[in-house]
This record gives structure tokens, C-alpha cells and sequence, in this order.
């Protein structure tokens, strides 16, 4: 057993129905108790549909488990397919059904339905929502796709010369970090190169989409966590090769562009007439960002991108790499170690938590946990990988990937952050009276002395950061340090953001030195100690 | 001025009932966890369950979850499925690193789901096991809040059903009222002010906030049910000698007014008392009321199955505000304690029980009602297809009880309709 608050990921179902969502003319019928339908509103409050997920759950009850389950499981898949009329169909049990061991696929063969029907097996209880997104998508080309695949070892006609080359574009499902502005994205990207998009999928495909995968010249691989299986399977079955290099950053954008221009047997150079992150990084307001120490956490795909982008596309030095993709470990740790850091592989958020107030970092780029995480301590965070609420399903244009993902990233990545120019001014106006320690942004209306009248506390910018007591290595010993007078004086002039770092590491350097009170020496000891 | 505004047309004490079974798309009793926790401030919610449990609350929870919540879940996995006594060992092991961590903790519910039912991992020995354990610092108490036995708000039924047998026992008959289900505290704290004025006490409240201190029970015990889904608790609390008072839910001026008068009758306030201290408060919540009723009035509104407060509330909303009772949707109708409502809804309201969500909605859409109340998987969908919808969880989650929520209660409909005649897409 373990135990849980918070989980990166859902049940393997919850993967599936990712798929079924995605797609057009397919149905799923879930072998679930009551309750299970919660999941409908991930679909239809995160991501905002406007319909209700494919999805009919059979709703059994405990009065239902003497054995007439089977039947009930029946009697769904019959109603869902006269009411829906689905090319294809997907049938599975949800964590406590695969307990009852009912055997969905077998009771739907039963049925004789006239169309596809492909059984799903997710062992609720080892895998999790992305192994089921993946196993989801890859059992439906292989039933889609399968019937249409050359006998083994036929080789694959090179392309008539007077036809374009065309690719598929796999992995992009419901609920996925940015999918749908990424596909706008890399579509356009392949356009501009005269590449077709044969198939989108499982995003806005139909089961008679799938069928024609074959067709394509090669497979663009977008989310290797949900894709990674089907490419290759479609390599062993049709000879299609699929792009290694996933879009995410500048530098990832252009080794993209160069992988699929081989594939594909053209001779292109991208237009990157739009791209601004370069420019802005070099600009010299970005120099304050140099070497900012950077936490990045999230699925495997986007955490390696972002960690390649923030050190070698902002300047940034990533101090610590991690991915709650157990799946993608040896990648993971990889790249850590071409970070020189040591690669976080958990699922468990309280570990993250401990290794993120350990390393006292200036930025956290994470998951919608992380940016709690971080708000927790103080620090400026964004956001690069699903699990996402709501507000990271925008309205807008928002890629990650292609070129204008990396202007997203730029943007996205900086704006937590005191830029450069704001930085250097409260520095340098830190005594003046509209900096003091009691003066709030000037967006909640001025003058710290409205604050009372607003019912806002006064001196927000004064309260300490949150110390986390709990988690930094010396609070726990237990041992208290108490600050001198004039220390105490001279830390109010350190400006508010980075004070809490200050106090924490002036303080573990006197825990470590057995310093019971801190003097202005030991502040500027334990300055010159951290200074970079 | 009370009751004077009540339609003619009320009375609906055998109404048509359809029952339906099929897909419901509803939650499971565990998401009660989501404020019971709020409310019995030193209590722990363990979820013995797999990772859809844990996601459920994730998705239930919303941002609460980042806020040191207390609830969690011990998520089985393929070596606790091996053997049986394994588990127990686990779910041990869990019990003491949790009780370890979070030492305010005083009372810790083991929280049945639908896997741990149906591998009949056996909570109630569990508990019994570690409450041995950890006496007399944490008392362990278990209860079921899996889907396949309870529906959303039935989960806070089981919780204080759990309760009910670790209530001391009050010596002798003296007489006390217990008001039963969670309240938000400015609630309760509105209804002890009427009680008190009223000369109704000592007036006690299950869940109180505190687990260690629970209220006593005798038979001098007179309960009044502040929310509709407490069925077995209230059988519970007769099992101990308590006697229920009847009344309808305190929903809008009426309800309340007409569950503070069967608690004051039942004391033997005289009539002038009574109506000295509803009448103030009615004619306050009439007017905050009245103020939704020109967008309300003559609107039809058609409810989806959700927490037991549909009866209540459509009650409240066809009689305050004038609105037309479509269907009536509830997942379970207790007979005897939906009696006083029943008997003041309007002729010819459909009640449904149950639900093939389906064919509701095929009904929904054939009724074409101005507002229709539903589920989070439902609204959105609904709203597409042209449909003004209100979300029912908040119903559950807002105070909405007594005098000076009713308004409240009714912004909660009128919005929805006043956002669409404002938007211009």
C-alpha cells in the first residue's frame, strides 16, 4: 500500500478514455461501479468539451455482485452501440471490475456487434493513466491498422516523385499539456515544408483514419509516452520510420526540422522568420537570468526539453531533473547526469517537495503540483507538463512546440521572474519610501496605508517567506539560532524576494558552524560562503 | 405574512415516482470526505482504495488538496491483492507512519471504497485492531464510502452513522435537541441564536467540529435532520432512544421557518414566541429571495440526480420563486423523511429515483426547460447544446441553510439565467 494525497497521474482507464475522447467514432464502455464517472469532468470542466466523453459505464452496485454483473456489462455494450452507432468500440474494466474479473472482452465477442470491438487489458493496480493511454491507442491501430499491413518483410515503395511527402502526427490525445496547439503548430511546420499531415491521431481521428496509417511515409512521434508503442509497431508492420526528436525548444525545433526533412527525403532549411526567444534571450534585459538556478519537474518528454532549454536557451543552470515517468527512467537520468545533477524518478509529491526546499532554487518549472509546491517556499514557477487545472487549457494560441512553442516557453518561463530591469530598480530603490518593506504592488491601489481599509493585512511584501520548518535539514534537529540585533537590522535591507533564501542560508551555515547567534559577520560570511 | 404566499396547488403527497437503474452519473460517498474533513477538525480520512480513489478526491478536492487536507488514501497495489493478511499488515504499517506524521490527529475514519469491499478486506476488525492500538490517543472508526453502496451525500450519512454508536449516553431522559448533519459553522451559529430565543435546548449538532467531543444521546434525545440524506443515521440514533422531530429541510423563509416551528413545538413554545422570532428573520430572507424572483418566476427547471437535495430545493424554488417543476430527479427517496416535503410540491411534479442517465437526458431535452441542475459532466454539454444549467456540488459545498442564505439560494439559480441574457455571442 501506498500513501497518497496527491497523484501525478490517474488509473490506466482514465488514459484510455483519453483516447476515446480524442478520437471520432469511437465508443467505450467501462466496466465500473458507481462514481467512476467522475472522471467525465476532467474532460468537460478542464479541458472545457463541449460534449461528454465517449464513455458509458456499466454503474454496478453492490447489489449487483451475486452475478448478474456480466449481464449488466452486456446489456451496456448492446444500448451503447444502438444509441451511438460507433465505428469502433473499446471495452474494459475500471480498477474495481477487473476484481470482479467479468472478462469484458470476452462477454462483448458475444455480443457479434457488427463492428470493431477492441478489448482493453489495464492492470489498474501496476499501471497508470499514461501506460493507458499508450496501450489504449496501440491496440486500436493494431485492430485498425493490422488488417491493412503488408505480408512481413514486404518492403516499402519508395514515393512516387510527383506526390508530396506525407507523415501522421501520433500521440496527441484529450487532456493532453498544449496538444492541440501543438499539432496546429507542427502541422504548419510540416506545411511549410511541404509536408503533408496524413493522419492526426488519436487526436480528431476516426477508427477509419487509423486504417489508413499505412499510407503515410513516416510517423512524427509528438508525445513518445502515449505514441512510443504504436510508431513501433507501425515500423515492425508497415516500414514507416517515426522522428526520435521531440519539438520542444529551439534548438530541439531545428534537429526536428532536419529529422524530418530526411525522412522525407527533401532538402529544407526552416523558416524561422517569427522566432524571437533567441533574440530576446541575448537581449540585455534576459542577463539577469544568467545562471538563475533552475527545478525541473513533470512528465519525462517536457521535463528533458525544458531542462535542454532553460540551461542552453535562457541561461539558466538546471539544478535538478526529475519525472514521475518511471517509464522513462534511463532517459531521465540521462539527461541529470549531463546536468551533473542527481535525476529525481518518483511519484511521490512529498519527495519532490524535500528535494526542491533543498535545493533553494530560483525557479521551478513543473506540474500544476510543483507551482504549489513552489508557492508554498516563495519561489517563482511555471508550468511545463500536465497534470494542469484549468487555467493551462487556454483560450489562446499557446503551443510548446515549433517556434512559436519556444516563444511561448520564453515568455512563460520569464514572467514569474523579476525582470531584469525591475530587478535592478528595487535594488537599487530599496530605502526609497515606495519599496519599503510595507508597500504593496502597485496594482492592489498604492499606499500601503489603504491596506487596513481593504481589509488586507498591511506590508504583504513584509511577511516572511513562508519558512518551511518542516523541510529544511536544520529546523528538524530542532536546534533554534537566534539572530543578533544588528544581523536582524542589516537582513531588512536585502530586498523582501530574496530575503527568505538569505535567512535560510545564513542560518544553515551557522547550524553547520555551531553558531547559536548571528551576527553582521556571519551574514557576510555565510554571503561570501553561497556566493556563486 | 408567513405562509400566506403559498401556491393553492401544493400537495403532492403520492406523486408519480419512475425508478430507474443504468448508467448514474453521480459520485461515489467518498467525496463527503471533501468537507466532512473541514468540519470534524481533528479527524483523519483514510481511504482504503486504488489510485481511481486517490484521483476521485484529486479531481473532488479541486485546490484543497495543496492545503496539508486531511484526508488521504492508501492506494492497494498487485502485492496487496496477493494474500489477505498482507493487507492488514499494510494497511498497519500505513495507519502507524500517518498517525506518526500528524500527531493533532484524535479520531482516524478508514474509509471503504469499492476495491477494498470487494476483496472484503475487513475494515471494521481494522479498526477495532488499531483503535486497540492507538488508545486513548486516536480512536479509529471505519465506515464504507464506496460507489457501489452510496451516492455522493450518502457518504456523510455512513460517516455519522460511524459516529452514532461512540456517542456517550446521556443519564436519565433529560430532554436536548440534536441537530443532525454538517452545517457551515455561520449556520449553526444563526440556528443556536433562533433556538435559544426560541427556549429550544441544550441544542447539540452532529458532526460537532471536534471528534473527541461527541454529543450525548438518550431518550430525552429530540433529533431534527438539517440535511435530507441521513437515513441511516437517523435509524441509528433510534436504535439509542432518539426520536425524530418531522419537518421539512431549512431551504428559503418556509423551510426554515417551518423547521424552527417543529423544533419549538416540540418545546412547547407558545405561538406568539414563535412567530416573534421567525417572523423577523422570514421577512428578512422573503425580501433577499424576492429579488431573484422576476428572473425566476415562471421558469421551468428540470433536476438530474445528485445529493437527496433536490426534493428540498425544488420545493423551495417552486413556492418562493414561482418556478415550474419539471423533473425531479433524486438518487435515493427516503418515504418518511422526504414526507413534509412531498406534501408541498406542487400536482403533477415528475419524481424520478434513480437513474439511466440516457434516457434522462432524452427527457431533458424533450421538456426543454430554462434551467436544468446537474453534475459537472453534464453542464458543459448541456450548455452547448443551448441548455441554461446550474452545477449541483455547489449546492452542497455553499451554505445555503436558515434565513440569511435564502437569498443566496436563490442567486445561486437566477445566476445562470442572468449571465445568459447579458452575454451578447
Amino acid at each position: 500500500m501506498q500513501l497518497a494525497v496527491w497523484t501525478y497521474e490517474g488509473p490506466p482507464h482514465v488514459g484510455a478514455m483519453r483516447v476515446a475522447t480524442a478520437m471520432r467514432g469511437v465508443h467505450y464502455v467501462l466496466h465500473a461501479p458507481q462514481g467512476d464517472t467522475y472522471a467525465d469532468l476532467l474532460f468537460t470542466m478542464i479541458e472545457r468539451r463541449a460534449a461528454r466523453p465517449p464513455v458509458t459505464y456499466t454503474t454496478f452496485q453492490a447489489r449487483d455482485l451475486g452475478g448478474d454483473t456480466a449481464e449488466l456489462f452486456k446489456a451496456a455494450v448492446l444500448d451503447a452501440h444502438e444509441r451511438f452507432r460507433p465505428q469502433a468500440m473499446l471495452v474494459g474494466a475500471s480498477c474495481t471490475a477487473e476484481l470482479i474479473q467479468d472478462d469484458p472482452g470476452g462477454l462483448a465477442r458475444t455480443l457479434g456487434l457488427p463492428i470493431p470491438v477492441v478489448p482493453l487489458e489495464l492492470p489498474s493496480y501496476q499501471r497508470k493513466e499514461n501506460w493507458g493511454a499508450s496501450e489504449t491507442f496501440y491496440q486500436l491501430v493494431r485492430a485498425m491498422a493490422g488488417p491493412h499491413a503488408p505480408p512481413p518483410g514486404t518492403k516499402r515503395d519508395p514515393r512516387p516523385t510527383d506526390r508530396a511527402p506525407r507523415c501522421n502526427l501520433l500521440g496527441a490525445t484529450a487532456l493532453g499539456f498544449r496538444h492541440r496547439d501543438d499539432v496546429a503548430e507542427i502541422t504548419r511546420l510540416l506545411g511549410a515544408m511541404g509536408i503533408e499531415v496524413s493522419v492526426c491521431a488519436p487526436l480528431g481521428a476516426t477508427p477509419a483514419d487509423l486504417a489508413r496509417l499505412g499510407e503515410a511515409d513516416f510517423n512524427v512521434v509528438l508525445y513518445p509516452e502515449i505514441a512510443g508503442q504504436a510508431a513501433s509497431w507501425l515500423k515492425r508492420s508497415f516500414g514507416q520510420p517515426s522522428t526520435t526528436v521531440v519539438p520542444i525548444g529551439v534548438a530541439a525545433t531545428r534537429r526536428f526540422v532536419a529529422e524530418v526533412a530526411q525522412l522525407a527525403g527533401l532538402a529544407t532549411t526552416p523558416d524561422e522568420a517569427a522566432l524571437r526567444l533567441p533574440w530576446y534571450s541575448k537581449s540585455v534585459d534576459s542577463t539577469y537570468l544568467t545562471g538563475k538556478r533552475v527545478f525541473v519537474f513533470g512528465d519525462a518528454t517536457h521535463a528533458i526539453a525544458a531542462a535542454h532549454a532553460a540551461q542552453h536557451e535562457l541561461g539558466f543552470e538546471v539544478v535538478g531533473l526529475g519525472s514521475y515517468s518511471r517509464e522513462f527512467g534511463r532517459e531521465i537520468r540521462e539527461a541529470a547526469k549531463s546536468y551533473g545533477v542527481e535525476p529525481l524518478i518518483t511519484d511521490d509529491y512529498l519527495d519532490v517537495e524535500q528535494a526542491i526546499a533543498a535545493l533553494q532554487p530560483e525557479l521551478v518549472l513543473g506540474t500544476q503540483m510543483e507551482r504549489h509546491i513552489a508557492k508554498k517556499l516563495g519561489i517563482p514557477c511555471a508550468v511545463i507538463s500536465a497534470p494542469v487545472h484549468v487555467q493551462d487549457f487556454p483560450a489562446r494560441h499557446s503551443p510548446q512546440m515549433g517556434f512559436e512553442g519556444a516563444n511561448v516557453l520564453f515568455d512563460t518561463w520569464v514572467h514569474p521572474l523579476m525582470m531584469g530591469l525591475e530587478e535592478h530598480l528595487l535594488a537599487m530603490f530599496r530605502e526609497d519610501f515606495e519599496f519599503h518593506d510595507g508597500a504593496k504592488p502597485s496594482h492592489l491601489g498604492g499606499g500601503a496605508q489603504l491596506a487596513p481599509e481593504m481589509g488586507i493585512g498591511a506590508a504583504p511584501a513584509a511577511q516572511p517567506l513562508p519558512a518551511p520548518a518542516a523541510v529544511t535539514p536544520h529546523a528538524a534537529a530542532g536546534d533554534s539560532i537566534a539572530w543578533g540585533p544588528d544581523a536582524e537590522q542589516e537582513l531588512k535591507k536585502i530586498p523582501f524576494f530574496v530575503r527568505g533564501k538569505a535567512r535560510r542560508n545564513t542560518e544553515r551555515f551557522a547550524a553547520e558552524r555551531g553558531i547559536a547567534t548571528i551576527t553582521l559577520e556571519t551574514l557576510y560570511d555565510a554571503k561570501a560562503h553561497y556566493a556563486r | 405574512m408567513s405562509l400566506a404566499s403559498a401556491p393553492s396547488t401544493a400537495g403532492c403527497a403520492q406523486p408519480p415516482i419512475l425508478r430507474e437503474r443504468g448508467q448514474h452519473e453521480v459520485f461515489c460517498g467518498l467525496t463527503g470526505i471533501v468537507w466532512l474533513h473541514r468540519k470534524i477538525q481533528d479527524a483523519f480520512f483514510l481511504v482504503v482504495g486504488s489510485r481511481t480513489c486517490a484521483h476521485l478526491l484529486q479531481s473532488a478536492a479541486g485546490v484543497m488538496i495543496f492545503a496539508e487536507p486531511r484526508f488521504a488514501t492508501a492506494i492497494i497495489d498487485e502485492r496487496d491483492l496477493a494474500g489477505l493478511a498482507d493487507c492488514n499488515d499494510e494497511l498497519d504499517r500505513v495507519v502507524t507512519r500517518l498517525i506518526e506524521r500528524r500527531p493533532d490527529i484524535r479520531m482516524l475514519f478508514l474509509v471503504g471504497s469499492c476495491p477494498s469491499e470487494v476483496i472484503k478486506l475487513d475494515l471494521s476488525r481494522a479498526a477495532q485492531r488499531l483503535s486497540k492500538r492507538f488508545a486513548p490517543k486516536v480512536r479509529v472508526l471505519n465506515y464504507s464510502g464506496s460507489g457501489i453502496e452510496t451516492t455522493f451525500t450518502q457518504g456523510e450519512d455512513a460517516c455519522l452513522a460511524a459516529l452514532v454508536p461512540e456517542m456517550p449516553a446521556e443519564p436519565g431522559t433529560a430532554r436536548s435537541l440534536l441537530v443532525v448533519g454538517a452545517l457551515a459553522e455561520v449556520v449553526e451559529d444563526q440556528m443556536l441564536r433562533h433556538f435559544a430565543a426560541l427556549g429550544v435546548g441544550p441544542v447539540r449538532f452532529l458532526p460537532g467540529r471536534s471528534a473527541a467531543e461527541l454529543p450525548a444521546i438518550g431518550s430525552g434525545t429530540r433529533y431534527l435532520l438539517a440535511q435530507p440524506f441521513l437515513g441511516d443515521t437517523a435509524r441509528l440514533l433510534e436504535s439509542r432512544g432518539a426520536t425524530r422531530i418531522a419537518a421539512p429541510f431549512p431551504l428559503g423563509a418556509e423551510g426554515t421557518t417551518r423547521w424552527l416551528r417543529a423544533a419549538a413545538e416540540a418545546w412547547g413554545t407558545p405561538e406568539g414566541k414563535i412567530r416573534e422570532v421567525t417572523e423577523a428573520g422570514e421577512i428578512r430572507a422573503r425580501a433577499a429571495v424576492s429579488r431573484h424572483r422576476a428572473k425566476l418566476e415562471g421558469q421551468s427547471i428540470f433536476f438530474f440526480p445528485d445529493s437527496q437535495l433536490e426534493i428540498p430545493l425544488a420545493r423551495f424554488l417552486s413556492r418562493e420563486l414561482g418556478m415550474r417543476l419539471t423533473e425531479v430527479g433524486t438518487p435515493y427517496l427516503h418515504r418518511a423523511h422526504m414526507a413534509e416535503e412531498m406534501a408541498l410540491l406542487p400536482d403533477g411534479v415528475q419524481l424520478s429515483e434513480g437513474q439511466h442517465v440516457d434516457r434522462q437526458l432524452d427527457r431533458c431535452r424533450a421538456a426543454r426547460p430554462d434551467l436544468t441542475v446537474c453534475g459537472l459532466g453534464l453542464a458543459n454539454p448541456l450548455e452547448a447544446e443551448g441548455f441554461a444549467t446550474k452545477w449541483s456540488i455547489e449546492l452542497v459545498f455553499t451554505p445555503i441553510q436558515g434565513y440569511d442564505q435564502a437569498g443566496d439560494l436563490a442567486g445561486l439559480f437566477s445566476r445562470p439565467l442572468d449571465r445568459r441574457t447579458r452575454l451578447e455571442l
